[in-house]
């Protein structure tokens, strides 16, 4: 206080001039480090108005009571023993339990295959085509799906997949089988599917930007080295992307944690997901009960991004 | 301060209005009094299958209230009434909401004496009666929520006063739809929605307290346990019932869940599924999609639903008077004769059957078979000359109602129950 009042007046002629320097050297810093605070202040309003504080209120609600048509100002942990309710027995899983190891795995899934099909692509396009502008046309192809809507992309898979769907006919015709497939449509298989041509595209930017840096010396010298075609693979060109494999990760990983259109839509509403527990529980009005599943969601996908930054440090990578 | 000002200046119109009738000519004439003032915008909630826009545009016509529709599924409408009552004018919901809307003290009782018609509204909501005879009434059956105590009263009354919670727009009794050319055989009973002969072609859906009550009605048919109440199970009952459905799930019963009207129509029409609870509409959409499908009465009879106006409480002067206008325009036989021809029921049976060609009303409402081809309010034809109507007349369909859409005492218990079945 006394500093800024001190500052604020450079008409104190008596001062020592040894004073006077300090005293304009910290306010140049101070008035360089609120210039920082103002140009960050934008975003950080943002972020408050529309991340802390809905967030914060979401905590605040998952605390309270509700009954069939108004929620109430109360400290209740019930929401939260009734997102838990049965996992304490461990002969048969509870809700919650299933619920999150089928999300899981469907993460898991959709993480192989996009990070197989992504990293494959990317590579492809990064270090097989060698002209500048192929490079960008093919890479503009790559995004020209997400042209249409997601919920598009998704359902005209089902005419495709279905009993009498296209793949069913085409096999029966050849004579393949005799029966249909069953299994195509309104199965994991079909989840993973839809995940896998949704997500994929997540997974090539990131991993490409990362390739596209590498210095194609490194490579070269690799081969002088006498590595082999695998070996420079997986000891050069994987260490340097993985940055991007990180942030493909972690977009692939939230989105299929947080999904539940696909799930339902490709799982005919018989497959659970976190999502869409909290959206049953929404449309019954049961807000402090969603708002407590949300949070355990939250928790759950945080933990999960942590464990990923814990293998690799984004920021010294990037 | 504004409103009596209005009010005395509607009120002088009114006056003048009837000057002007009464000496017969002038430069006043005797319009309804909304014409008379700014045309009024009614800003209507409900879900999609009541908002016809040939209603709107009728409406518009005869009155010149314009209607903003607000289409929203059923669990939304309660949402927006709990939660922002004042973001609608006119509300159309299900009866089975109102255990919800009334007690979150939003909704106003209407003056059934500015309701022209209330006394002609058909007994099945007023007393639970169809030709005199009782039908079923368990659940939330319309009779148990139509008046309240008074008009700003939370509690039912359990006897008849001037205060409705909601005037009828459409109901229906529901039950399973079938495809009769893949199953070749008579289709009887509830239980066989869960005979395994039907593996992996089944389906119900995926709407909690709906969902369930077809359940219970698969296991009463079955004889396994008889409820006091399908629509207001205890927590023993909703296990019971829920654990028969996460067998069945387990076993592979169900091909798909569904969830709003076209889901059902794909999953009927493409083959995935040939027995499934379903709304007479989407049977209708099949059956015009050239496949065949059947809405295959029950002996154990129908789980029926229905909808009716709602005013909001904030809802006051002009808005308040279109909205009854709107109302009373709406029972006044159009707009009956208009749902009675999509296969709904209307609220004022003899105001509609002025609206309807004889051979229109034997075959929708008298179970007769057509006697020419019956054409949808858009002109298309449903059925040929010579078919009738599943489940037959007004009297036998309603009359076998068995229970009514709920929500239940132990919702938020049956609700979680549900997550637990979609998850097994």
């Amino acid at each position: 206080m006394t500093d800024t009042a001190l500052a604020a007046m450079p008409a104190l002629a008596e001062s020592p001039p040894a004073l006077t320097t300090t005293a304009s050297l910290t306010q140049k810093t101070r008035r360089r480090r609120a210039l920082a605070y103002i140009q960050a202040a934008p975003m950080a309003l943002v972020f408050l108005l529309f991340f802390v504080v809905p967030l914060g209120l979401t905590v605040i609600v998952s605390f309270w009571a509700y009954n069939e048509y108004e929620i109430i100002p109360a400290f209740t942990v019930q929401n939260y023993v009734d997102v838990f309710e049965g996992c304490l027995n461990t002969t048969d899983a509870c809700t919650t339990v299933r619920t999150y190891l089928s999300t899981l795995k469907f993460c898991v899934l959709t993480w192989v295959f996009t990070l197989l099909i992504g990293f494959t692509v990317a590579y492809f396009v990064a270090f097989h085509v060698r002209s500048r502008t192929m490079q960008m046309a093919l890479f503009l192809v790559c995004t020209i799906p997400f042209w249409t809507s997601n919920v598009i992309r998704m359902i005209s898979w089902i005419p495709l997949l279905g009993r009498n769907g296209l793949v069913n006919d085409t096999l029966m015709g050849m004579g393949l089988i005799k029966s249909p497939i069953e299994g195509l449509l309104y199965s994991d298989f079909s989840v993973v599917l839809a995940f896998v041509h949704l997500n994929t595209v997540f997974m090539i930017v990131p991993i490409f930007n990362s390739m596209a840096r590498i210095d194609r010396a490194l490579i070269e010298a690799a081969y002088d080295a006498g590595a082999s075609g695998w070996q420079t693979l997986w000891n050069v060109v994987v260490p340097l992307a993985k940055p991007g494999i990180a942030i493909g990760s972690i977009f692939v990983v939230t989105l299929v944690m947080g999904d539940f259109v696909t799930v339902g839509v490709m799982g005919g509403q018989q497959i659970a997901s976190v999502g869409k527990v909290i959206q049953v529980q929404m449309s019954a009005l049961q807000l402090p009960a969603a708002a407590a599943n949300a949070v355990v969601l939250l928790g759950a996908v945080m933990l999960m991004i942590v464990a990923m930054t814990r293998l690799i440090d984004l920021r010294k990578e990037l | 301060m504004t409103t009596t000002i209005k009010l005395s200046r509607r009120t002088l119109l009114r006056g003048a209005g009837a000057t002007g009738l009464a000496l017969g000519a002038g430069p006043i004439t005797g319009f309804p009094n909304v014409i008379a003032a700014e045309p009024v915008t009614l800003r209507y909630l409900g879900t999609a299958v009541n908002q016809s826009g040939d209603i709107a545009r009728k409406v518009k016509e005869d009155l010149g209230i314009t209607i903003e529709y607000i289409p929203v599924v059923t669990d939304e409408v309660t949402k927006r009434v709990v939660t922002q009552p004042n973001s609608f004018d006119l509300l159309d919901t299900e009866f089975f909401s109102l255990r919800k809307l009334i007690p979150s003290g939003n909704i106003q009782g209407m003056d059934a004496r500015r309701i022209k018609q209330a006394d002609n509204i058909t007994p099945v909501f007023t007393k639970g009666e169809v030709g005199g005879r009782k039908i079923g009434d368990q659940g939330t059956a319309p009779k148990k929520v139509f008046y309240l105590e008074g008009q700003n009263s939370k509690n039912f009354a359990t006897s008849a006063t001037e205060w409705i919670t909601l005037i009828p727009t459409t109901y229906n009794a529901d039950t399973l739809g079938i495809r009769p050319d893949l199953i070749k055989r008579p289709i009887t009973s509830w239980k066989e929605l869960l005979n395994p002969e039907f593996k992996g072609k089944a389906s119900i859906l995926n709407i909690p307290s709906i969902g369930i009550m077809d359940a219970a009605m698969v296991i009463e048919a079955t004889g396994d346990y008889t409820y006091p109440d399908k629509g207001n199970m205890t927590k023993a009952e909703i296990d019971r019932t829920i654990k028969l459905l996460i067998e069945a799930k387990r076993a592979g019963q169900f091909r798909a869940f569904w969830q709003d009207f076209n889901e059902s129509v794909n999953l009927m029409a493409s083959g995935e599924t040939v027995i499934q609870s379903m709304w007479s509409p989407a049977v209708t959409k099949v059956r015009s999609q050239g496949v065949a499908c059947t809405y295959q009465p029950l002996k154990e009879g129908y789980r029926a639903w229905a909808t009716g106006f709602g005013l909001p409480k904030t809802l006051t002067g002009r808005k308040l008077d279109a909205a009854y206008d709107f109302i009373n325009w709406f029972l006044s036989g159009w707009a009956g004769a208009y749902l009675n021809r999509q296969g709904y029921y209307s609220a004022v049976l003899e105001t509609a059957k002025t609206h309807m060609e004889p051979y229109e009303w034997a075959y929708w409402m008298e179970g007769k078979p057509a006697e020419k081809d019956i054409k949808g309010p858009d002109g298309s034809v449903l059925e040929k000359a010579g078919a009738s109507r599943d489940g037959g007349s007004f009297e036998t369909r309603m009359g076998g109602v068995a229970c009514w859409n709920a929500v239940m005492d132990e919702n938020t218990y049956m609700v979680r129950k549900w997550n637990e079945f979609i998850a097994a």
